[in-house]
């Protein structure tokens, strides 16, 4: 593994897996940038399929239309799909690497944490992907929520041994 | 076809394209989908304050980084470029209902008679903002991820975890939308 993160710390580990850099190859810093690409690709869906707006997030939590459900189903259905494929073919990287994926532990956190933050994602109407692209379409004062919610992940560290998981 | 371009995206444009990512991050990096992680990089690279949760090499990460400053070049481009001069069209209820709280600015894809650089002056502007973007950015770490990491990457994985995380999210945004809300924006 490549991290700093000690093996020892369990929830450390299985919390916040999603996040680490599985891959061993060093590469130089503008390899990042296809990432670069595919997150505008991926900013232009969410602003032209109307994901980062406040409205539709209301509809979807009042079941006044099918657009957002329709959208996460969808992308569930063809991201299960590709999954399926790469692992019974084995499918590589581009450079040749094993896919990995990760086995997700379960720990009450899933629960409270997604509690809390399903009430923040009613009330900014975006999740933290969303809050990126808005300040990108201009709507500046988001800034202000994207601030917020980093001042939120910091609180999380300082007091995730006090808190249950 | 720039016309079409320009219209609002349909679901089953939108989804499929977003559920291509899972794949398009692993094929291209061994990288997994997921964004919220982004603001603990941020954290860690900022402002880690000694914490243990943030003592780890961000700079392993910083692709992440790219991917969200992508999202944010993304938006710019396509609010640029391929914007939509329509007003949002929502349905007709939720139009009566935010009639009742003064929303009946449609021009943009936020309501911006609540949301401004103005309304943080007030106790409702924290509420929808500060506050808001607090319990998304603690949230979204207590629970090891967001939409993007849990309700698509995780469901894509079938794992069972991320299924309790997703149904948690939408259990949270249901009480928030129907129950609280309405008495904030009031």
């Amino acid at each position: 593994m490549s991290t700093n993160i000690p093996e020892n710390d369990f929830e450390l580990r299985s919390l916040d897996a999603t996040c680490l850099n599985e891959s061993e190859l060093v590469h130089p810093y503008w390899y990042n940038l296809k990432y670069l690409i595919v997150g505008i690709l991926f900013g232009i869906v969410f602003v032209k399929a109307e994901i980062i707006s406040w409205f539709r997030i209301q509809e979807m939590f009042r079941l006044q239309s099918f657009h957002m459900y329709g959208v996460i189903g969808s992308a569930v259905v063809v991201g299960a799909i590709s999954v399926f494929l790469i692992k019974k073919f084995k499918i590589k990287t581009i450079y040749g690497e094993p896919i990995h994926f990760e086995v997700k532990t379960f720990n009450i956190g899933q629960v409270y944490g997604g509690l809390l933050f399903g009430l923040g994602w009613a009330i900014t109407g975006a999740c933290p992907g969303p809050l990126f692209a808005q300040i990108g379409t201009g709507i500046t004062v988001t800034i202000v929520t994207l601030l917020s919610a980093i001042a939120g992940t910091w609180v999380y560290g300082l007091v995730r041994n006090k808190i249950p998981h | 076809m720039i016309d079409w371009i320009k219209q609002p995206w349909p679901w089953y444009v939108a989804g499929p394209l977003i559920g291509l990512t899972v794949p398009a991050l692993l094929l291209i990096g061994n990288k997994r989908f997921g964004i919220s992680s982004s603001l603990r990089h941020i954290c860690a690279a900022c402002f880690p304050a000694n914490i243990h949760y943030f003592k780890y090499d961000w700079k392993k990460e910083i692709w992440n980084l790219f991917f969200v400053g992508g999202i944010f070049l993304g938006g710019l481009i396509a609010a640029q470029l391929l914007a939509n001069p329509q007003p949002i069209q929502v349905n007709s209820a939720l139009v009566s209902e935010l009639k009742g709280y003064g929303i009946s600015d449609y021009s943009k894809l936020i309501p911006t008679e609540i949301f401004n650089w103005e309304s943080l002056l007030h106790i409702k502007g924290w509420l929808l903002m500060v506050f808001g973007g607090f319990l998304v950015g603690f949230g979204t770490r207590y629970a090891g991820g967001c939409t993007s990491g849990h309700s698509i990457t995780g469901l894509s994985n079938l794992q069972w975890p991320s299924l309790v995380a997703t149904i948690c999210f939408m259990a949270g945004g249901f009480i928030m939308a129907n129950l609280i809300l309405p008495i904030i924006l009031r």
